[in-house]
């Protein structure tokens, strides 16, 4: 099968990802739309990898999940404080970060 | 002999300083401190004199070196006085004058407040004019040209709670100031074409020429331009004549020393001075002949018009130092003469003036001519001065304006040519009106129906007319009576000098002779015979008194001057020059200020506000991206990443 | 090792304002006269100074030299020529006028009054402002220089600031927010210029490796050291920049008005007289000395920026309403003469801006201070609230006018030795702008006279018709004031003989010699 269309799938993903960030309003899914935008990547990444022929992209990918995983533990737990003190998980309510 | 020039003029610099910081404690005796001090330099004056007629005609000049006044590098001016013939002349004029006047001024000034300031300023006067007359480089001579300004300016707003008289002041330091330019653009000429300025090595002597001689005809033609300007503007000639008639607001004693006899003469010394200047610029030379003749027929017509005694005095300043310009103008022809007619006219004007106090002293202030008439009676010793210092100047025969005036007339004619004939025709013009105007002074004042003693209040309803100086509220009927003896001592004495002077200095021409070695001087060929001219004179002054005779003597003077003719009403006013300057520079200078006041304000402080208020709302605008909402940050962060990418795109494209 | 004079001159002040800040709050007076006594010392210590200066010696004389921040080449490195020595003698002559001038400027508002008005910082704020000016005239090193160039200008905000003029017409209030604007807008203008100049000083250093003013003249002069003519136009600039901002030269000057209509008087005399001199004395002294072929590239341009300052602020002069305003801008038209005199580039034109720095200082000094009693009298400083005070407070209106006439250069009297001399060392270059100059002496006579005539004559007001004269204090303040101008106007040698041999190197560093006359003496 022709590698270029896992890359396909990849930009696709990554689309759907990055729309959902802009579009979404609830936290939980722009959370996970932000997840599917790096698993996107990942598929890139192990694609280039396959493509070249070294393990280049690989290694980047377990980095990336290793990011991915750091980020659910702050992430998920900025979003359930900030739902006990607001009673909402919409990121538009949490906008007291401005001068 | 020399060691005493200086002493001359410290006298009075010594009076002035101590009447000046003395404090109250000098009021009650303080002026008589002036007055010694003014005869002390006098009588120094008299001892130099003695001393240059004891000398040889070619060696009658003295150099007094002080010390180095301001040495840098090349520009080296130092404080040396010199006095020569032609400022022996002088001193003796300022210090004989002045002492009378500082004199007369003790009965003059007797019931003011501020009499000691008054001393000290008249003496700060004469030393100024001592050093403008004394210098021997014309940075000095700067110093003491300001100076008389100064003291002119002090004097003119004596009275300083006059608004009148504050204005007045301002106006001829202001006007005189256009005139300082003058000789400091000279002086600066002076520096760079000759290196130096002193009178010694830039004009030389009759056998020894200066450096005058080595420069260019368009030099030497604009450093005599710029004297000339520093000249009008001191001696009142036109264009800068304006201040003159207003320089009248001062005391009467100021306006005989200072406005009539002495400082206004320094632009004819300094035309005379420089001399070796002007003789190699014929073109400055037609210009100073011009501005002679136009100001002798200007300030004859404003005197003419004005029915204030001491405004028409002052018109007629103008006018004779007009003679005296002219004749400076002529040339080794008629430098004698400007000088000679300068010290004759010192004596006559003068007296004419301190009459004119004399007359103002007995009739409360009142200087309006229209509310005088048969004062004769009353003031016996004033009216016969006035009437000797008013034969003196119209040139009644034998007297000593007789002499001076028709040699300058003389003068005028042998300039030669078509300008001779025009020159020598305004000289002759100018006698005829100086004859009409003086007439008619003397006819209101002294002859006639006693006006003042139903005098009308003054009438509001005639603008035009200069109003009667500051009688306001005072409408009495003045009990005129004769000046006491200080007063009128120093009048007769001034008298004396009027009817005798020129005689004195034509006889032999003593004043030739005297003269000549500084000057120079010229016979010139005249296409008239010297008597043909004196008999020319002669009508003219006929003329002159007659049609005065006819309009002032046989018949009554109204009290309320009539509407007059448009020259007459032109001629009240100055013909028109304070309108011109008001309109011109006083109204276009407000607006020119105002409207930079407005400009700094506006455009150069606002460009700098400006770029403060532009920056405060750039910074405002970009607060707003700051909004709080992560999706916007999203979303500027997408379009960050999007624009790098099309660039790296476009740049591998390329 | 000898004495350290130049830096015990600069020190001195430096440690009395120490120690005039540490005097309890109670102890007013005792503030006060510490300040005034150690500002006498340095007096004492500069006239030490220009005793021991020999104009005929060095070009720098009394110099120290110890290494400071060595890694940068920055060196502790003192000097004085004979500019520096006039300048320095004028300061520390000024400093106990101005202090005895505001004696009661900073005291408090309501007697009783338990409102703390800090007495003791302003007299240590003018002795900073002291010691860092001496400083300043003393460093020849250029990044020493430039440090207390700059540093100056935190005590001059404060005074600014925080010791307003009293007569306001509109209240505390207005006062305080006028005060502010003024001393933030001299704060921004100043420190804009020396950040320009601090870019300047770095690319100097990037281009003559040391910051030393006498080894890059010196390199500069022999060859060693050369520039491309760009860059050294650029540096020149920046220095320029820095220095015209603080003279101040149309059209940076609109922070002057402001700020010496809302400071005391005499702290509007210290910037006038004392602080902005440093700004005219460094064109001397670094733009011509450092950049030389850059000045004179510059000099059309510079002359034409003066000859704009002296027409325009005189101009403005004429239409103020407002007193000080009127001397501010009648000091930005002599400070054009200064400048222009600076870059004609003549002996006369740079002798008479040298003696025209400290005329102008003590004339000012004399007009300011009277002017500021006169406003201390009546709380106001409009024009048209005073007349006729000649007739209530005659000594006041006579010193006022000679502070007057002195402004207006009557000959006679100091300022007109050095105007003169700046008029014609300009016209033997510049016969064009040095006779349109000569326009600046007309419109001089005009805003002064018409100040006089306004204030001093005509039918006394009610409200100023029991004004007191001058004090025995005031009297002490300006009485040798007039008569420095009066001497120096008689009798400028003195000054001119230490400044002569200076100018003439000055001169010699931009490669210029004076014009010849045309028609010379036969030898």
């Amino acid at each position: 099968m022709n590698p270029v269309n896992y890359l396909y799938l990849a930009a696709l993903l990554f689309t759907i990802g990055a729309t959902g960030v802009l579009v979404r309003r609830n936290a939980i899914v722009v959370f996970m739309c932000v997840e599917l935008m790096l698993n996107a990547c990942n598929l890139a990444f192990v694609t280039f990898s396959r493509m070249h022929g070294n393990l280049d992209g690989q290694i980047i990918a377990f980095f990336t999940m290793v990011v991915a995983a750091a980020e659910v533990v702050v992430g998920l737990a900025i979003i359930v404080s900030l739902f006990r003190t607001r009673h909402s998980a919409s990121v538009d309510d949490a906008s007291l970060m401005k001068l | 002999m020399e060691n005493l020039i200086a002493p001359l003029i410290a006298a009075p610099l010594l009076g002035a300083a101590v009447l000046l910081v003395g404090g109250r404690r000098l009021d009650r005796g303080g002026h008589w401190i002036g007055v010694l001090l003014s005869f002390v330099s006098f009588a120094l004056g008299l001892v130099l004199f003695a001393d240059l007629l004891g000398k040889g005609a070619g060696h009658r000049t003295l150099t007094q070196h002080l010390f180095s006044w301001i040495p840098v590098a090349g520009f080296q001016a130092d404080v040396t006085f010199r006095l020569d013939q032609l400022s022996m002349t002088f001193v003796l004029l300022i210090t004989g004058v002045g002492s009378l006047i500082h004199l007369y001024s003790v009965g003059y000034m007797a019931h003011d407040e501020r009499r000691r300031r008054f001393f000290g300023y008249l003496n700060l006067f004469l030393a100024a004019m001592l050093l403008l007359v004394l210098a021997d480089n014309y940075l000095l001579l700067y110093v003491g040209w300001e100076g008389v300004g100064l003291a002119s300016f002090l004097l003119i707003g004596f009275w300083q709670h006059k608004p009148s008289a504050a204005t007045a002041a301002k106006k001829a330091f202001l006007v005189n100031r256009v005139g300082d330019m003058g000789l400091s653009i000279a002086i600066m000429l002076m520096f760079t074409t000759f290196g130096g300025f002193a009178f010694g090595p830039l004009l030389g002597t009759h056998e020894e020429p200066g450096l005058v001689g080595g420069a260019s005809e368009g030099k030497l033609t604009a450093i005599a331009l710029m004297l000339l300007l520093a000249a009008c503007g001191k001696s009142a000639q036109v264009p800068l004549q304006s201040w003159l008639g207003d320089a009248m607001e001062g005391p009467t004693p100021v306006s005989a020393l200072i406005h009539a006899a002495t400082m206004v003469t320094a632009g004819v010394y300094l035309i005379v001075r420089s001399g070796a200047i002007f003789n190699a610029a014929p073109d400055a030379q037609l210009a100073v002949t011009v501005v002679g003749a136009v100001t002798l027929l200007f300030g004859a017509i404003v005197g003419c018009a004005k029915d204030d005694i001491k405004k028409a005095l002052a018109g007629s300043t103008m006018s004779q130092i007009g003679y005296m310009v002219l004749a400076a103008g002529l040339g080794p022809i008629g430098y004698v003469f400007a000088i000679m007619h300068l010290v004759t006219h010192g004596f006559f004007k003068a007296g004419l003036f301190l009459g004119a106090g004399s007359v103002m002293h007995g009739m409360n202030d009142e200087v309006d001519m229209r509310r005088y008439g048969g004062l004769r009676k009353y003031m016996p010793v004033t009216f016969v001065t006035f009437g000797l210092g008013y034969l003196a100047i119209i040139g009644f025969p034998g007297l000593s304006g007789f002499f001076s005036k028709d040699k300058i007339i003389e003068a005028a004619f042998a300039k030669g040519g078509t300008e001779g004939w025009i020159l020598g025709g305004a000289a002759l013009l100018g006698a005829a009106i100086t004859a009409f105007y003086m007439t008619r002074v003397m006819l209101m004042t002294f002859f006639g129906e006693e006006r003042w003693r139903n005098a009308p209040a003054p009438s509001p309803a005639e603008p035009s007319v200069e109003p009667a100086a500051e009688a306001g509220g005072e409408h009495a009927v003045p009990h005129p009576h004769e000046s006491p003896k200080v007063m009128t001592i120093p009048m007769i004495v001034l008298a004396v000098g009027s009817v005798f002077g020129g005689a004195f200095f034509s006889i032999g021409d003593r004043f030739l002779n005297w003269l000549e070695p500084v000057t120079g001087h010229d016979h010139g060929d005249s296409p008239l015979s010297a008597g043909v001219i004196t008999g020319a004179t002669m009508v003219c002054l006929v003329v002159g008194v007659a049609l005065a005779w006819a309009q002032y003597g046989g018949k009554p003077v109204p009290a309320l001057a009539p509407r007059g003719s448009l020259l007459t009403r032109a001629a009240r006013r100055d013909l028109l020059q304070d309108d011109f300057n008001h309109v011109v520079l006083v109204r276009g200078g407000e607006h020119l200020t105002r409207s930079l006041v407005y400009l700094d304000h506006s455009l150069v402080d606002g460009v700098v506000n400006g770029t403060a208020a532009g920056f405060g709302g750039l910074s405002g605008r970009l607060r707003r991206f700051q909004n709080g909402f992560a999706r916007s940050y999203a979303v500027s962060m997408f379009g960050g990443a999007a624009l790098l990418v099309a660039a790296t795109l476009l740049m591998r494209a390329v | 090792m000898s004495f350290p004079l130049l830096t015990a001159t600069a020190a001195l002040p430096a440690l009395g304002a120490v120690a005039t800040a540490a005097v309890p709050a109670a102890q007013r007076t005792a503030a006060k006269w510490l300040a005034l006594l150690v500002s006498l010392a340095t007096l004492a210590l500069a006239v030490t100074v220009l005793v021991r200066f020999d104009p005929d010696g060095e070009r720098y004389q009394l110099t120290e030299n110890h290494a400071w921040i060595e890694d940068f080449g920055v060196r502790y490195e003192l000097g004085v020529d004979g500019i520096a020595v006039a300048l320095i003698a004028l300061t520390a002559l000024l400093i106990p006028f101005i202090i005895l001038a505001g004696w009661h400027d900073a005291d408090p508002l309501e007697t009783g009054s338990r409102r703390w008005r800090p007495t003791q910082g302003f007299f240590a704020l003018i002795l900073a402002v002291e010691a860092m000016v001496v400083i300043s005239f003393e460093a020849t090193d250029v990044f020493l220089f430039y440090i207390f160039f700059e540093a100056m200008l935190i005590p001059m905000y404060f005074l600014i600031g925080g010791f307003g003029d009293r007569a306001h017409a509109h209240g505390e209030e207005t006062a305080a927010t006028q005060r502010s604007y003024a001393a933030v807008k001299f704060l921004l203008y100043n420190l804009a210029g020396g950040l320009i100049m601090l870019a300047a000083v770095i690319g100097l250093y990037v281009a003559a490796g040391n910051f030393s003013l006498t080894e890059i003249a010196d390199a500069r002069a022999n060859g060693t050291l050369h520039m491309a003519t760009n860059t050294e136009r650029w540096l020149f600039l920046g220095f320029f920049f820095a220095f015209a901002v603080k003279a101040p030269l149309w059209p940076l000057h609109t922070w002057l008005p402001n700020a010496m209509q809302e400071a005391t008087a005499p702290v509007a005399v210290l910037i006038t007289a004392v602080v902005d001199k440093v700004g005219t004395f460094a064109m001397l002294r670094f733009c011509l000395q450092l950049f030389p072929e850059a000045s004179k590239w510059a000099t059309p341009v510079v002359l034409v920026l003066a000859l704009i300052s002296i027409i325009y602020g005189a101009l403005l002069a004429v239409g103020q309403r407002d007193i000080k305003r009127l001397v501010a801008y009648a000091s930005i038209s002599h400070f054009g003469f200064i400048i222009m005199g600076v870059f004609a580039m003549t002996s006369q034109g740079q002798s008479g801006a040298t003696l025209y720095m400290v005329n102008h200082g003590i004339s000012t000094a004399a007009l300011m201070l009277v002017a500021g009693f006169l406003i201390s009298r009546r709380g106001s400083r409009l024009i048209a609230d005073y007349g006729g005070v000649q007739k209530v407070a005659p000594v006041l209106a006579g010193t006022f006018l000679i502070g007057g006439l002195a402004t207006l250069s009557l000959p006679g009297l100091a300022p007109f030795v050095s105007e003169f001399l700046v008029l014609v060392g300009t016209f033997t270059r510049y016969p064009v702008i040095g006779i349109i100059a000569t326009f600046g002496i007309v419109l001089a006579a005009l805003y002064t006279l018409v100040l006089y005539q306004r204030t001093m004559t005509g039918p006394v007001k009610p409200e100023v018709s029991a004004m007191p004269d001058l004090r025995v204090r005031e009297v002490l303040v300006v009485a040798p004031l007039i008569v420095l101008l009066i001497f120096l106007g008689v009798y400028p040698k003195p000054v001119t003989n230490i400044i002569d041999p200076a100018v003439k190197q000055t001169l010699s560093d931009v490669h210029e010699k004076d014009p010849r006359p045309e028609v010379e003496a036969a030898k």
